[in-house]
């Protein structure tokens, strides 16, 4: 089929709407008429590009339930040279607003590689630099920071992730931007007993922090505004190790 | 000499005035006194009432009533001069106010054996500096607002601190008890008991965990009724309708329901008694009485599954078969650890009544079947746990009435212990109390009211998002606070937390654009 695809690419920018006999395309013909049945070219490539995204799709996903598993994707990481852990393959997740952590179904597969225009492994894995970008524009970022929680939440009814996941979590998605901050962050939950899980309320606290209060003096912190607890018990932890 | 000063102050406006009602306009009258009182007594206000020793310091410390009125007089026709005042009257308040208090520590730390009695003395001496001082707002300071308020914030100040322990919510209460129980308070007569009551009431509105202070007392309460210690019960209802008026009906509903409940409880038994009268066959051999209450209103007790002797097992059946016959739709649940039984002992020398609780009359009958028994035995026997087996097994052979032996006889019970009847047990009287040491109930008590706060603290916070939509973080713990007030003071931090609780189970959501507003989600 391959051959076949990009020939039919070739002629995709071709507005025209006959049919040609040469096409055995299962869709749209019938044989040994005059009749020309029109099928507007970029619907047929629509169709097409879709064929290749379910083959790509059918290549990773589990035979008995139709979709992508966490066997499927570690097998896509290793094929595109990229660890499972990567966060390019949690914005790859974001992407493709993925439901449930290590499945992909095939509308979600369907619908974010036509989001990132790919729809072939290398063109794929030519296309993370630039998801990486756009996801970290302010707009996104925001919604993707929150989307990486949510994604955790695995189990019906869920909402809080553990502590060792989360500080995992914060590294992989702020380590970046707030190396330090992260850093002294991920140290304090550690240590604390106060919490043994983050929800999202909090999670979200975690990312203005980085983002407006002041390091390492952290002067412009109010105690008195409604930052989480669990930020106001950090602080006072780290103004009692300076001294 | 501020006090010369003073008095020559008012000697000098009273000149002046009449200087220009001889001599000058009657309009300057006015502008010429600003001045001069200006001159007299502003001017130099610091150091008049800051004086080492004629300031009102000193007035206050040597009760010298009438100066005070005239320093009044003087400063409350200046502006705003009357606060310099108040604030030394507030301060000397205070520093009086805590000297008791601390006087009392020293006092129960030396002689750890009597705290209680400390703070029984601590209690009568601020009572005694109330009236002291309220006579000064209501005499020299003519009931000013200020003068009020000075006092109301220096009592707040001491009246809020720990003795050996014990918060001061604790104290009241244990004070009330006192005065309450039977012998509590001989020496005085019904008046002067009322009068104390009253007092008491009015020093609770300075204490700010006042649902602690609900608690014990409520305790307390329920001790004195269920063991007939009440020494008078219409004491009981007026303080009752005083803490009512003080504190709305919320505060008494419920020890106001327990009183009531003794009150039905004496009806139940007598027709109970009736019903064991007309039905002989029924009789259980043993006399018992039954007091019924109210779930609701009651502290909650535990209850543990003893075994008991066959004759007190009989009475409950028979009370049981009574009472469900009269209400279908109730359940009884049976809390043994409250009773009280007589039980006659024969010893050796002579045969002595012991009034026992119904714990310890249950594991005394245990030796009517056998002669030795070990703590495991016992255990197993009696169906009592580690938790109160060895206090039970230690005020039996232990304590001041040695009523079991205890092999080997060490001062601690311990479950290698076997125990037999003490035959030759005696004693001059012919009935004796076999104490039995109460356990200490601040912990749970304290337990209590701090997860019923958490209650109520959510409840606040619903109560205000649901009638305000939209509202900013510190104007609800604001909000929170004031509504909170009339019964205790919320820590912010643990305002916070239940904020976060709420939205967690989506009560509440943090504003996206401003992440110090919450919005109600209905």
């Amino acid at each position: 089929m391959p051959p076949r695809a990009s020939k039919r690419k070739a002629t995709a920018s071709h507005n025209s709407s006959s049919v040609t006999s040469a096409d055995d395309s299962p869709t749209g013909t019938i044989t040994g008429l005059d009749n020309v049945i029109l099928i507007a070219p970029s619907d047929k490539n629509k169709t097409k590009k879709t064929d290749r995204l379910d083959t790509l799709f059918d290549s990773y996903a589990n035979c008995s339930s139709g979709i992508i598993d966490p066997e499927g994707i570690e097998a896509l990481c290793s094929d595109i040279n990229v660890e499972h852990t990567d966060v390019r393959i949690l914005m790859f997740a974001w992407k493709l607003k993925a439901q449930r952590q290590g499945y992909f179904t095939r509308d979600e597969w369907r619908s974010g590689m036509k989001a990132l225009k790919v729809d072939s492994l290398s063109k794929l894995k030519k296309g993370l630099p630039e998801l990486e970008k756009e996801v970290n524009t302010p707009g996104n970022f925001q919604d993707f920071y929150s989307y990486a929680f949510r994604y955790c939440l695995t189990e019906e009814k869920q909402k809080t992730v553990d502590i060792e996941s989360v500080c995992e979590l914060l590294n992989l998605v702020l380590g970046s931007q707030f190396q330090s901050k992260v850093d002294l962050l991920i140290e304090y939950l550690k240590i604390q007993s106060d919490y043994k899980a983050i929800n999202l309320d909090q999670w979200m606290g975690f990312l203005r922090f980085c983002k407006e209060i002041s390091f390492p003096d952290l002067e412009n912190y109010d105690a008195d505004l409604a930052w989480p607890l669990i930020l106001d018990n950090f602080v006072d932890w780290m103004k009692e190790k300076r001294c | 000499m501020s006090r010369l000063h003073d008095k020559g102050a008012e000697e000098c406006l009273k000149r002046e005035r009449e200087r220009v009602s001889h001599y000058l306009h009657s309009s300057s009258e006015t502008k010429l006194v600003e001045k001069v009182q200006h001159e007299l007594l502003v001017v130099h206000v610091n150091q008049l009432l800051e004086k080492e020793h004629s300031g009102v310091h000193s007035l206050l410390r040597d009760d010298k009533l009438d100066d005070l009125s005239r320093m009044f007089r003087l400063y409350h026709k200046v502006t705003r001069g009357l606060e310099p005042v108040s604030n030394v009257f507030k301060q000397h308040i205070t520093a009086e106010g805590t000297a008791l208090v601390q006087q009392a520590e020293d006092a129960a730390s030396s002689q750890a054996a009597n705290g209680g009695v400390q703070e029984q003395v601590l209690i009568r001496k601020i009572i005694e500096l109330h009236d002291k001082y309220m006579t000064y707002v209501t005499d020299c300071f003519q009931n000013h607002t200020l003068f009020h308020k000075a006092m109301k914030e220096a009592f707040e100040i001491f009246c809020n601190k720990t003795v050996a322990g014990s918060s001061s919510a604790e104290q009241l209460a244990t004070f009330c008890d006192t005065i309450l129980r039977k012998g509590g308070s001989d020496k005085l007569n019904d008046e002067a008991i009322e009068e104390t009551l009253e007092k008491v009431v009015k020093l609770l509105a300075y204490i700010s965990d006042k649902d602690l202070f609900a608690e014990f007392y409520r305790k307390k309460l329920a001790r004195r009724l269920l063991f007939d210690r009440s020494a008078n019960d219409e004491h009981e209802r007026s303080i009752l309708s005083k803490l009512k008026q003080q504190c709305g009906g919320q505060f008494t509903s419920k020890m106001e329901g327990m009183v009531t409940d003794l009150q039905l409880a004496k009806e139940y038994q007598s027709s109970f008694d009736e019903y064991l009268g007309n039905n002989p066959s029924t009789r259980p051999g043993i006399d018992l009485q039954v007091s019924v209450l109210t779930t609701g209103y009651w502290p909650s007790y535990k209850s543990s599954d003893i075994n008991l002797p066959a004759e007190m097992a009989r009475g409950v059946e028979v009370f049981k078969e009574f009472y469900d016959n009269k209400n279908k739709h109730r359940k009884l649940t049976w809390i043994y650890s409250l009773g009280s039984c007589h039980i006659n002992a024969k010893f050796d020398q002579k045969p002595i009544e012991l009034i026992v609780t119904t714990y310890q009359a249950c594991l005394l009958m245990l030796f009517n079947t056998s002669d030795k028994l070990s703590y495991p035995e016992i255990m197993t026997q009696s169906n009592l746990s580690n938790d109160d087996l060895p206090r039970l097994l230690h005020s039996l052979s232990c304590g001041k009435y040695k009523i079991l032996s205890k092999e080997p006889n060490t001062k601690t019970v311990t479950q290698n212990d076997s125990f037999e009847f003490n035959r030759k047990f005696n004693d001059r009287m012919r009935r004796i109390k076999v104490p039995l040491p109460l356990v200490d109930e601040r912990k749970k008590v304290v337990e209590d009211v701090y997860k019923d706060r958490r209650y109520a603290i959510d409840a606040a916070i619903v109560r205000i998002m649901k009638s305000r939509k939209v509202l900013g973080y510190q104007q609800l713990v604001m909000d929170c606070v004031e509504q909170l007030s009339r019964m205790f003071k919320p820590d912010i931090k643990a305002i916070k937390k239940r904020i976060e609780d709420l939205i967690s189970q989506e009560y509440l959501e943090r504003e996206k654009e401003n992440p110090n507003m919450f919005r109600y989600l209905a």
